[in-house]
């Protein structure tokens, strides 16, 4: 204890050495093959690319731009064939309007009742029953339509109303498709409306009751604005679903490509022509076979438009609050 | 972006203070109770009619819920004892396809993405972006894909059992993906730590670690991805699950096959009765599987769940 002497027999290295014992290619090789499994979705999406390029390419060296983009006539599968595509682009708008009509009022008003009004309690019970709704097959939805939806509608049809839209509609209706389909869309609406609603600072809330506000002008005024681009998010998520649905307007929507607005009437649609041309084995290389991909390949740009715009802003509001 | 956030403040208390001020909202509490009875009928019209389907599809299916549905081939003679057992074989061979396709592929992604990408370069961004799309893109596409790319093209399966399980294993991708992602997340970083110190290489720790204890979480989200894909038509119709078939399909890679919900689409729309009937019956039984999918992942969710 005396002398303190300076530890001179434990050296000590400069430099330690942290680098692994072993290059450990294993490792490497495992992180190389989850690499290729993440990579392999930019792959789906590739596929999908290719695989409706090179035969939309082939359609249209048959078919010219000017036939395909018009409102004249549809009847690829006729002698001789007819290729307006407005006339089933017409169809899918009609059905999605008046899906959209129910959906985005109905998945707001969900939403605010989700975020700003249910107890805990209302939450936990309300919450898996949305997304029961969200699993429920379209197929299902579809039969709902066609045999439950139809014959309310046509007993009940308001016809007093003047002109065509007096006339009640037959077995196959964009009303019955679109009204089915708008139900089926409002817990997509309403759960991605209430994520937004839930990353609005509490504090926004609070500040607003603080100065008096009514629960009502706090959902209104402070909560919904703040949601603002996450709301409209849900709103084209609504929409690119309401594109994309197949199975209730092939089964509830009927196969003429009318070109009107009116909800009495029978359209066909984008999605359920695709459906219905090539239902078994379509031959290759037939003109038919080439619309599908044509109509698929207009079908897969608007809902990638629809979904990229969806995307960009609910990052919008994701950096605003997070 | 705070000035995007006190913009919202800003203005939100101007709309609120100026209510106050002319008065507007003084004596409209029947206003609010209004607002209010418009949220729940929002929200009822959807539960409601989610009843409506289930009671309208019991109702119409009832007479046909018999053993016959399960035992019997799909016949268009006799269809007072047609069944659908070729659909439901179709279907569970469609399943267990998907199953053994989906899960490596979507979990391997998932663990990727949490544990070893770079959120800073540019195709981690891209990969995340693409799987956000790909949940959105609707079905039928997935079905062009299918039909152009692995019934016929580079994979050349034929209208097979697995070229249906490839495409709806194509669909479901992104749910894997993002509720296995969840899961690990779920993990707390600590336990990583732990590992690491005590000289675990990176892979070691995942593998001994991070996966056992998010196991629950990704059995719920398998099931709930499955319970996705059983219940689509639109791509099935398009690679080939032919809408009529009498026999049991006989491999993955041979022969004819259908299923449940493209029978069904086959039923509901022909006009006689009893193929309603039988396409209500088809619906009870889809649901029925659905729900007790849906009730296991919920019941493995709340047993196995482990809270940190």
């Amino acid at each position: 204890m005396s002398t303190a002497a300076p530890p001179t027999d434990r050296t000590r290295p400069d430099q330690i050495d942290l680098t692994a014992s072993s290059p450990r290619w294993g490792e490497k090789a495992i992180v190389g093959w989850l690499f290729l499994c993440a990579a392999f979705s930019v792959l789906v999406t590739v596929g999908i690319v290719f695989a409706l390029v090179e035969p939309t390419l082939e359609f249209f060296s048959r078919v010219s731009l000017g036939e395909f983009f018009s409102f004249d006539e549809w009847a690829p599968t006729f002698q001789p064939p007819a290729f307006g595509v407005g006339r089933i682009v017409a169809g899918t708008l009609n059905v999605t309007f008046y899906a959209l009509l129910i959906a985005l009022p109905a998945g707001l008003g969900a939403a605010i009742y989700l975020s700003e009004y249910a107890s805990p309690r209302a939450k936990r019970i309300l919450k898996p029953v949305l997304e029961v709704l969200e699993g429920v097959p379209t197929v299902a939805y579809g039969f709902f339509a066609l045999t439950f939806i139809t014959p309310i509608i046509r007993e009940l049809w308001p016809t007093f109303l003047p002109g065509a839209l007096g006339d009640p509609p037959g077995i196959f209706s964009a009303a019955s498709a679109g009204l089915v389909m708008g139900i089926m869309i409002i817990p997509t609406v309403a759960s991605v409306s209430q994520d937004a609603m839930s990353a609005v600072p509490a504090s926004l809330r609070e500040a607003a009751y603080g100065i008096g506000s009514t629960r009502m002008q706090v959902a209104t005024k402070v909560v919904v604005p703040a949601a603002l681009s996450g709301i409209v998010a849900s709103f084209i998520l609504g929409i690119s679903r309401a594109v994309g649905e197949t199975m209730i307007v092939l089964i509830a929507a009927g196969a003429t490509p009318n070109l009107t607005l009116l909800p009495n009437e029978s359209v066909l649609t984008m999605t359920a022509f695709i459906a219905q041309a090539s239902t078994g084995d379509i031959a290759t290389g037939t003109i038919t076979y080439y619309t599908v991909f044509a109509v698929g390949s207009l079908l897969f740009v608007s809902t990638l438009v629809l979904n990229m715009i969806s995307i960009a802003l609910v990052r919008r509001y994701r950096e605003a609050y997070e | 972006m705070t000035s995007r956030r006190n913009q919202i403040a800003t203005q939100a208390a101007r709309d609120v203070t100026l209510a106050q001020l002319d008065g507007s909202n003084r004596g409209g509490q029947w206003k609010g109770a209004v607002f209010k009875a418009v949220l729940v009928l929002c929200i009822t019209v959807a539960i409601v009619t989610l009843v409506a389907v289930v009671l309208q599809a019991f109702f119409t299916g009832l007479p046909r819920l018999d053993m016959n549905l399960i035992r019997n081939m799909p016949s268009s003679i006799d269809r007072s004892t047609s069944g659908m057992q070729s659909a439901i074989w179709g279907t569970v061979r469609l399943m267990v396809g998907v199953a053994v396709t989906v899960v490596p592929l979507g979990v391997s992604a998932a663990i990727y993405l949490e544990e070893f990408a770079d959120r800073t370069k540019w195709y981690v961004r891209l990969i995340e972006l693409n799987i956000q799309n790909l949940a959105a893109v609707p079905s039928i596409v997935f079905g062009i894909l299918g039909l152009a790319f692995i019934v016929r093209g580079p994979l050349d399966l034929g209208f097979v059992v697995y070229a249906g399980s490839l495409t709806l294993s194509l669909l479901v991708l992104p749910t894997i993906i993002l509720t296995t992602r969840e899961a690990i997340r779920s993990v707390p970083g600590s336990i990583r730590e732990a590992s690491m110190a005590l000289g675990a290489t990176k892979w070691k720790t995942i593998w001994k670690q991070v996966l056992p204890s998010s196991v629950p979480g990704i059995m719920t989200g398998t099931i709930l991805a499955l319970s996705r894909a059983i219940g689509e038509t639109a791509p099935l119709l398009l690679v080939g699950a032919t809408v009529f078939v009498t026999y049991n399909p006989d491999g993955f890679f041979e022969g004819a096959f259908t299923s449940l919900p493209t029978q069904i689409f086959a039923w509901a729309t022909r006009p006689q009765e009893e193929f309603r009937i039988l396409a209500a019956a088809g619906i009870i039984v889809l649901m029925g599987v659905l729900i007790v999918m849906n009730s296991l992942a919920i019941w493995i969710r709340n047993k196995f769940t482990r809270t940190w």
